[in-house]
């Protein structure tokens, strides 16, 4: 899911809290350590902050019914963008951090943000026991002693209009991206350390203006880091990560480029945590019908051909209107999957202008 | 038909040019230098709405400690983690060199929405501030007076004028403190947070306030700009009135064949009111013009002013505002209807067949001027009661007001009394002739008289106040600055080593220590001095308790300046709230002129005792006079000070003068022009006079008095009736300095000035007035005495 | 002598050239002698006489009061000729409006140094003025406004009086009786009277009559 870098750079940038531009960090990276291959992932180490690279988040995204049956989705991220490598304790804010967080129904979406400095309190991450937070908002681990510390999950966020609480439990193992969790973002050889914990089962409760809804579903984390990702080149990108029917999931990207074929990118994750990587070209994603959103023709409906596992499939927006009104803005809602497979899932996808 | 009335009736002016002239430019500068004074007010209005607007702080509330004491950095955090949404502010001047500046240091990651108005997004001036690089973001004209003081810094247009934008860190350093004056609370909370009374007890909630301080501490000085403004405007309506009350006297033969004709009365009035409209369009437009020529000119001096009196930042320049044209093209069509409308009304109800013939001469109707003076009498006694009764700036004015108005309504009974008793000495036939003659004069100039009676009143007024002033403050500033030498270091370490060095040379070395604190909500210095023969001599007290030097000496009691003690109605002896816990009794009250703000002034060992962390790097120095140049030499050969870090006494007077003296130029301007369009007020009269003034001669020169005397009389008159006007304006303009000095100074300024008299100036005023009405006599004389025989015999012959 | 005119010539420049209003007028007029001047409207009498007072310059010819030739003084050699010799009556605004009638009454004997306040006390009575003493000429009718000029005239003992249709703007009854009262005064101080005057009528009231025709007289 790396593909994110590029919104939280673009939102750093807009918030003052990068002193380089866009353009900078896509050559080269001043003091900061850099994704190679074949560096093994530490747990419950790597679940924590990694303040030597650039740009970090613990991204979560849940599909969720209410007792009625009706659609949800809900967001909560926390990004982590570095001014200078190393972790200071202090205002001199080395590390800043911002947050998004959403809920979606079938007619509303609901979204708000958050910024803060790090060093001070207000908002970080400890890797064990595992505690992200940012303001009152926090993604905490419940796992019992000896556990993966993202094993069990309590996650909490608050906007002017709606608020959740939701309890989280890992029904599968860690999957690694890539190559061991080396997933390259380019032709030229961008990349980024990526692993995901797509198994959970939620339980929990959403407020929204309408009153209190009891909801439980399915929810996938992404984590993140990295300091070099994009090529100047790419403009945009489109990621889904789906729950089949039958347990095993998908992962898949694909990065907009100006002057190649996009570039995709795909991990098909068997209902036991296998895990099958597959890269560039291998993973077909066909933009289907578009509809204006906020001002601009965005595609809600997506084909994807995955020949050499069955899988052609058509996915569609629950709530087309899944706009993120926050600093920097982009799609990002939940999503039906019709087709070889059933399921849901969730979409994003920025860059459209 | 229409057109051959626009051109009967236009054809007017075409043979009187210069009576078309004086309309325009009349108007034209009414306009203009009431548009001045609105394109100024208004600048300085922008500004102190951006000033106001800072950080939210007309539109979100705070939340600020209850006992005044600082909020810590971790309280913001809890907070947050609590769910509020916050934004911490630490706050505090800056003395930079010889400038100083307001440090704001904010936190961008949580700055509420309404709180940047600097423009968060897109501008990458903004994007820098937290990047660790210690950026502070300045207005271009803080950037100037900044450049050599070494901070990085990055100009913004968003930024306030003195202001200084920086990152919580970056501030901090600047201000050498680790903490918070106050948070800004979002206007749009998360629902089900705790409530903060709960949290936060100790915390209170401050609404957000609209206007700003200083809007409300400059508000008297823009009353007083638009005061004049409104002066020059009436002054500048006599013209116009003058002016265009003769055309349409003059045409009422053509308008009277034009309805002969059969041509509607309407039609008629609705021609010259068109006529009126597009007149006032032209001189409106040459006005604005003309007032963003004046307000561009002015503008620097009055934020020259704004800056020293109040401590407000205006920047010099000017923008072009919709508002003020606007109203500036406004006042202009109002002024023009206002002086048409007479003139309308009796062409609306003239008979067809009245006489064309103007009404000779008004007659010096004693039962008007009886009824004026009656009224005049009203406005002063009312200006007596509200001086002696009343409170506040609004009464002030109330004062000045109903004072000007009675004066100058009093004006024609008075002059008409001198000439009264003028004609008594009169000994030959002619010099009856001249007093009666000036007297039958008066109700024909006496709007023209009135205004040069209110522009040298104002003129003797404001510039006694001013001269008052400066007299008072050089005085005070003798006393005031008694130290030789001031020096700063750069910090802590220099400080002490500068001390150590000074220690063997100068004959005292006085620490200097100051902190910002607040009382009952107004921003407040702190002075910590040490007991030195320096304060007890030359200190400038106005009013002392027993054994004051002693006791402030002791650490047992406070001397606060008049502002303080004014705004605060303190009396000596009262207990004066310093800090929590901390309470001081009053000892003493001293004059501190030409500074916005309140001081207390404690001993030095009792300030550091309860803010030990003052920076310590001030410092008074006495030295033998003679021996301050070989000290300063010293201090930067020797011992490698900055010689920006040393200001000597003679340098710091000059400077304060040079300060005080732009304040006023302002006022001088404003009372020279209002002169000047008194003047031309003179002149648009006495030549719609002129020739009416014909049939009062003819006789006179009939009966065997040669063209040449005529002019001559005529010019003494015109400047004899200035003189008059001068000697009523005196008094009047003395009574006026006493308001503003007694009265409106103190409600503005927070100090009252001993009034002194320059006679001096008032001479030199009479030879203006005398020159002005010389000057406007001259083309009506000049004109006289070149008329044509035939023109006086016309008098006599036809019917004209 | 009183009065000697020689070959008086003046003309006006107007838009459309110049007009000779006088061409060529010769007269004479001794002490105590009166004359009606007549004419058409135009005829150039007012000129003549504004010529005569030293008002206005002859373009050629000579003016000779008392044996003195006024073509040739300046302007304040002219004006003590109005002074102190010279008495001027015209059709209207012969007042001095700042000045009350007595004032008015007695400025040109004041102005001349001759002022005798038994003469003027005595010309008040006859004018029938007492009344008025105290008002302003705009306070006055026309008629009593025509009075007072008249009484102003003769309170200054001028040699020559000039009227200048003195009665022009006053109804008949009233113009009357104002010319009678006005020639047993002039009459009483002996003075030369020449009166212009468009009314045969009137001019019948005096024993010399002159008529001006476009510019010359008959």
């Amino acid at each position: 899911m790396s593909v994110r870098i590029l919104a939280v750079l673009l939102v750093m940038i807009a918030t003052g809290a990068l002193a380089q531009g866009f353009a900078g960090l896509g050559t080269e990276s001043d003091g900061f350590s850099n994704p190679e291959p074949g560096q093994a992932l530490v747990f419950p180490d790597d679940h924590g902050p990694h303040p030597d690279f650039r740009i970090e988040w613990w991204y979560l995204t849940a599909n969720l019914k209410g007792a009625n049956g009706a659609d949800f989705g809900l967001q909560w991220t926390l990004f982590r963008s570095a001014l200078r490598p190393g972790a200071d304790n202090g205002w001199s804010a080395s590390q800043t951090f911002m947050a998004h967080a959403a809920v979606t129904t079938a007619s509303r979406h609901f979204s708000t943000e958050r910024f803060a400095r790090g060093g001070i309190g207000q908002a970080g991450v400890a890797a064990d026991p595992f505690s992200a937070w940012i303001d009152d908002w926090q993604m905490n681990s419940g796992a019992a002693a000896g556990e993966d510390p993202l094993a069990a999950l309590h996650v909490t966020a608050r906007g002017p209009d709606f608020s959740y609480d939701i309890k989280l439990t890992a029904a599968g193992p860690l999957v690694l991206h890539g190559d061991d969790g080396f997933s390259v973002k380019s032709t030229s050889g961008q990349a980024s350390y990526y692993y995901s914990q797509p198994f959970y089962t939620v339980t929990g409760k959403i407020n929204l203006p309408s009153g209190p809804v009891e909801v439980s579903g399915q929810a996938w984390l992404d984590r993140e880091w990295s300091s070099q990702p994009l090529d100047p080149d790419q403009t945009g990108w489109d990621w889904l990560s789906l729950h089949f029917d039958d347990g095993s999931k998908l992962m898949g990207f694909r990065l907009r480029s100006r002057s190649e074929d996009a570039y995709t990118s795909a991990t098909w994750i068997d209902p036991s945590g296998e895990t099958t990587a597959y890269g560039d070209g291998v993973l077909q994603m066909t933009p289907g019908r578009a509809q204006k959103v906020a001002n601009r023709a965005l595609p809600i409906e997506w084909r994807l051909q995955l020949a050499e596992r069955d899988l052609d499939i058509t996915v569609e927006a629950i709530n087309p209107n899944s706009w993120m009104e926050t600093m920097v803005p982009y799609w990002e809602g939940p999503i039906t999957v019709v087709g070889s497979h059933g399921g849901r899932g969730y979409l994003e996808m920025t860059g459209y202008e | 038909m229409i057109a051959a009335g626009i051109s009967a009736l236009l054809s007017h002016w075409h043979y009187r040019p210069l009576q078309l002239a004086t309309l325009i430019v009349g108007l034209a500068l009414a306009t203009g230098l009431w548009t001045g004074v609105q394109a100024i007010n208004s600048e300085a209005r922008s500004s102190y709405d951006r000033a106001a607007a800072v950080l939210g702080q007309d539109t979100l509330k705070r939340l600020q400690s209850k006992t005044g004491l600082p909020i810590t950095a971790d309280r913001f955090v809890a907070l947050r983690r609590a769910g509020w949404l916050v934004s911490p502010v630490v706050e505090g001047t800056l003395r930079l060199g010889r400038t100083r500046v307001r440090v704001m240091g904010i936190d961008v990651f949580t700055l509420p929405q309404g709180a940047t108005s600097f423009g968060l997004s897109g501008d990458t001036g903004i994007a820098d501030i937290v990047a660790g690089n210690d950026l502070v973001l300045v207005h271009p004209e803080t950037a100037e007076a900044l450049s050599k003081s070494g901070l990085n810094l990055r100009t913004s247009l968003q930024v306030v004028p003195g202001d200084l934008m920086a990152d919580i860190p970056t501030a901090w350093t600047l201000l050498k403190r680790q903490d918070f004056d106050y948070l800004l609370l979002a206007s749009d909370q998360p629902a089900g947070l705790a409530p903060l009374s709960e949290i936060a007890p100790d915390l209170e909630r401050i609404e957000p306030d609209p206007q700003g301080d200083i809007a409300r501490l400059t508000d008297s000085f823009h009353l007083n700009l638009t005061a004049f403004g409104f002066l020059s405007f009436a002054v500048g309506l006599f013209i116009v009135h003058a002016t265009i009350g003769l055309a349409f006297e003059q045409r009422r033969t053509v308008i009277r064949t034009l309805r002969a004709l059969g041509m509607p009365n309407r039609t008629v009035i609705l021609l010259l009111l068109t006529e009126t409209l597009v007149l006032a369009l032209i001189a409106g437009l040459l006005g604005v013009v003309l007032g963003y020529g004046i307000a561009a000119a002015l503008l620097p001096d009055v934020a020259a002013t704004l800056a020293g009196l109040y401590g407000a930042s205006v920047p010099g320049s000017l923008a072009l505002r919709p508002d003020w044209i606007l109203t500036g093209l406004a006042i202009a069509f109002g002024g023009a209807l206002l002086a048409v409308g007479q003139g309308l009304w009796r062409i609306a109800r003239m008979p067809l067949l009245a006489p064309a013939q103007p009404r000779a001469w008004a007659m010096a109707s004693l039962k008007n001027s009886r009824w004026t003076a009656f009224a005049a009498a009203v406005f002063l006694l009312m200006s007596l009661t509200t001086a002696w009764f009343g409170g506040g700036l609004s009464a002030g004015f109330l004062t000045l007001g109903t004072l000007l108005l009675g004066a100058a309504m009093l004006l024609p009974a008075l002059l008409i009394l001198a000439l009264r008793l003028g004609a008594r000495t009169a000994r030959s036939a002619i010099a009856e002739w001249v007093w009666a003659d000036m007297r039958q004069q008066v109700p024909g100039l006496s709007l023209a008289l009135m205004a040069l009676m209110l522009a040298l009143a104002a003129n003797i007024g404001v510039s006694t106040m001013v001269a008052s002033f400066r007299y008072t403050f050089t005085g005070w500033l003798d006393q005031r600055l008694a130290s030789e030498l001031y020096v700063a270091a750069d910090n802590e370490a220099e400080a002490e080593a500068l001390r150590a060095f000074l220690a063997e040379r100068a004959d005292a070395v006085l620490p200097i220590r100051t902190t910002e604190i607040e009382i009952v909500g107004l921003p407040v210095f702190l002075y910590g001095i040490a007991d030195h023969a320096t304060y007890r001599d030359h200190w400038p007290l106005l009013e002392r308790g027993e054994n004051v030097w002693d006791r402030v000496a002791a650490g047992d009691g406070a001397l606060i300046n008049e502002q303080l003690f004014r705004r605060g109605g303190y009396r000596l002896g009262d207990r004066l709230p310093v800090a929590p816990g901390w309470t001081e009794e009053i000892v003493g009250i001293y004059s501190d002129y030409g500074n916005p703000t309140g001081q207390v002034i404690v001993s030095h060992d009792r300030l550091m005792r309860y803010f030990p962390d003052i920076p310590k790097l001030r410092h008074a120095v006495r030295v033998a006079p003679e021996r301050a140049e070989a000290l300063v030499a010293a201090l930067v050969g020797e011992f490698g000070l900055s010689p920006g870090n040393i200001l000597n006494q003679a340098d710091l007077k000059r400077f304060s003068l040079r300060v005080f003296d732009r304040t006023f130029l302002v006022t001088g301007a404003l009372n020279t022009l209002t002169l000047g369009i008194a003047g031309f007020a003179m002149l648009a009269k006495l030549l719609t006079l002129s020739t009416m003034r014909l049939s009062q001669m003819a006789p006179v020169w009939a009966v065997g008095t040669t063209r040449a005397t005529l002019a001559r009389l005529e010019m003494l008159r015109t400047v004899a009736l200035a003189f008059l006007t001068w000697l009523v304006a005196l008094p009047v303009g003395l009574a006026l300095a006493w308001v503003l000095l007694a009265i409106v100074n103190v409600e503005a300024f927070g100090w009252r000035l001993p009034m002194h008299i320059f006679p001096a100036d008032w001479l030199w005023l009479l030879v203006l007035a005398m020159i002005a009405a010389g000057f406007a006599a001259a083309i009506p004389v000049w004109r006289l005495a070149r008329t044509r025989p035939a023109e006086f015999l016309k008098v006599f012959a036809h019917e004209r | 002598m009183l009065l000697a005119l020689r070959d008086v010539r003046k003309s006006f420049t107007t838009e459309e050239g110049p007009v000779d209003v006088l061409k060529g007028v010769s007269l004479e007029l001794d002490a105590g002698q009166h004359l009606a001047l007549t004419g058409e409207s135009g005829s150039g009498k007012s000129t003549l006489l504004h010529l005569i007072a030293g008002l206005d310059a002859p373009d050629s010819g000579e003016i000779r009061v008392a044996g003195a030739d006024i073509a040739h003084m300046d302007d304040p050699q002219l004006a003590a000729l109005r002074r102190d010799r010279i008495g001027l009556v015209f059709q209207q605004f012969n007042l001095i409006p700042s000045l009350t009638v007595a004032q008015n009454l007695a400025f040109h004997a004041r102005l001349a140094g001759r002022l005798d306040r038994d003469w003027n006390t005595h010309l008040t009575e006859r004018l029938g003025l007492i009344e008025c003493l105290k008002r302003y000429p705009e306070q006055l009718s026309g008629g009593q406004q025509q009075r007072v000029a008249i009484g102003r005239t003769l309170a200054a003992r001028p040699e020559l009086i000039l009227a200048d249709e003195p009665t022009g703007n006053l109804d008949e009854d009233t113009g009357d009786a104002v010319i009678d009262l006005m020639l047993q005064l002039v009459a009483d101080v002996k003075a030369g009277f020449i009166l212009v005057t468009h009314s045969v009528r009137l001019a019948s009231l005096l024993n010399r009559r002159l008529h001006l025709t476009h510019g010359r007289l008959q």
